[in-house]
């Protein structure tokens, strides 16, 4: 199976997500964002990071990058697209996936480990995973999803909501939220659920000896889905 | 010619920015303030004189990249 990860001015999980993308099995290659032509891959990684500085809008630059045409034409292929954390907001401002990502509610630098409920299983990526509940990290400056109302309703209308903050039990209240999101969403596909973006770094849980194992279970069911 | 672009939050999005700075402000003893809301501008020289076209040149920017329009409005200004 092979992966691409795009490496922009300002990415800093790129190379993380490099080694669990191996680790599970992958074969990765990373990519410049200055590149034209997107290599074969059964998966596009858009990484964590800060890039461009997050000047004007988080992602707004990156999105406009010469590798992102390729990007957004694998995607509207059909191709598996995901976004984490930077990522994600590099996918909003393409509009491959709707709303955008405000500043956290309380102004703060969130990072720590939270609980994401899985609300949508019927997709490449969380297709046969045995638990409900995974425990990833965040660590983010705007990660507080917004849209407009018609954006939500079609949005629940799709089952576009991938995964949502909530506690190790599932419970999706509005004290596991951390940063003030709609409908404490973390993450949500495009139409089709073929491309993903979200503000937890599965990359980050891949590692017994520093971290819970839930981004090793993702990763795993994530290579056995797209074989 | 130069144009000016003002982008600000729209009237339903949250602006924890212009919330504080108005907290700050009413600290600071400036009691008349119903709401601050915190924006962007830009002043762009454009290798265009006739107004019309060179304002017509900003708004394509503010659509395409300056401005994201599920969150934020723009204004043009002609500037000189």
């Amino acid at each position: 199976m092979k992966s691409s990860v795009i490496t922009f001015p300002g990415s800093n999980c790129d190379r993380d997500m490099d080694v669990a993308l191996k680790k599970f099995g992958f074969n990765n290659k990373m990519i410049w964002h200055g590149d034209h032509e997107l290599p074969k891959s059964d998966l596009v990684v858009l990484p964590g990071g800060f890039s461009y500085g997050d000047y004007l809008r988080c992602g707004s630059m990156a999105a406009k990058s010469k590798i992102m045409n390729s990007v957004i034409n694998f995607a509207n292929s059909g191709g598996l697209v995901m976004g984490i954390c930077n990522g994600f907001q590099i996918l909003v401002e393409t509009g491959l996936v709707p709303g955008v990502l405000l500043r956290n509610k309380y102004l703060e630098f969130i990072c720590k480990n939270v609980f994401v409920k899985i609300d949508n299983k019927d997709n490449p990526y969380f297709k046969n995973l045995n638990k409900k509940v995974l425990e990833l990290h965040i660590a983010h400056n705007e990660g507080n999803y917004f849209c407009t109302s018609e954006q939500l309703k079609e949005i629940e209308d799709n089952d576009q909501i991938a995964i949502s903050y909530s506690n190790k039990d599932g419970q999706v209240e509005k004290e596991f939220n951390p940063n003030g999101s709609l409908k404490n969403i973390a993450g949500i596909f495009n139409k089709k659920k073929n491309v993903l973006g979200m503000m937890p770094h599965p990359e980050r849980m891949i590692d017994k000896s520093l971290s819970s194992e839930d981004g090793s279970i993702f990763f795993k069911n994530l290579i056995n889905n797209i074989k | 010619m130069k144009i000016s672009a003002i982008i600000t939050l729209k009237k339903d999005v949250l602006d924890p920015q212009g919330k504080v700075i108005h907290q700050t402000l009413d600290g600071m003893g400036f009691k008349d303030i119903n709401e601050v809301r915190q924006g962007k501008y830009f002043e762009i020289d454009v290798k265009e004189n006739d107004p019309k076209k060179a304002k017509s040149i900003v708004e394509d920017m503010c659509k395409k990249l300056l401005a994201n329009l599920v969150i934020e409005n723009y204004k043009i200004i002609e500037t000189q």
